[in-house]
């Protein structure tokens, strides 16, 4: 049982798409897996010691508005200033209420149980970041890395 | 109810985070004992359940009683 072994690559940095990584890879070491996850481009957000994590209805039409609000702002309305930070402390606030874990909690629990957190290098390097922006406990690495862990995995998940 | 040694509430709380509060809950017990978590999250039946199957601890009892699940665990 405890030789399954669960590959992600985490290529998103909107506070909705940080939740499938986390989410998989949390229970997953729970339920006795080997876990990985290489953070790549906009995936890398989520390894910041400040999360600033925000989510967007711009380009995402499956996304449910609260309060019929896609009826009142058509799309246009969506790319006014202050709108995202609206629309993110609206869905913040949703999952607080719906006992939705934070990312943050998410990330700890992955940490606490042993999930390895890979930054990409080549990433960091493109976008100049430095690891001081990062959380401890991480490592950094490159395509060649990912694949030694993921080539031995029974299931590699791309999000 | 049959008896259990520890109680962890899990009420309130949404996919993934009872179980594993049951996993870290379950790190500190002996084999044997038995854990009674208390949920309110609809999709933790169907969890709970698979979480026994892959780490082998035995799900004792699993039901529903006025809107909340209930769940006996023993650590093996």
């Amino acid at each position: 049982m405890d030789d399954k072994k669960l590959a992600i690559i985490a290529t998103k940095g909107s506070l909705d798409w940080a939740y499938p990584p986390f989410i998989l890879a949390s229970t997953a070491a729970a339920l006795g897996y080997e876990t990985q996850i290489f953070f790549t481009f906009y995936g890398l957000q989520l390894l910041k010691k400040k999360l600033e994590l925000q989510v967007t209805p711009l380009g995402n039409p499956g996304m449910p508005m609260p309060m019929g609000m896609d009826k009142w702002f058509p799309i246009l309305g969506m790319t006014l200033p202050g709108m995202q930070g609206m629309m993110t402390g609206m869905m913040k606030k949703k999952m607080k209420d719906k006992g939705v874990a934070s990312v943050d909690e998410l990330r700890e629990l992955c940490q606490e149980a042993d999930v390895k957190l890979i930054a990409c290098q080549m990433t960091v390097d493109l976008f100049d970041m430095d690891s001081s922006e990062f959380i401890d406990g991480i490592e950094y690495a490159g395509a060649a890395a990912f694949f030694e862990f993921a080539g031995e995995s029974d299931i590699c998940l791309y999000i | 109810m049959a008896d259990f040694d520890q109680e962890l509430d899990a009420s309130g709380l949404n996919c993934p985070l009872p179980i594993l509060r049951a996993k870290k809950t379950l790190n500190g017990m002996e084999a044997d004992q038995v854990l009674h978590v208390i949920a309110t999250d609809p999709g933790s039946v169907k969890d709970f359940d698979a979480f026994s199957k892959q780490t082998g601890n035995e799900l004792v009892e699993s039901k529903e009683d006025g809107g909340k699940f209930h769940f006996m665990i023993k650590k093996i």
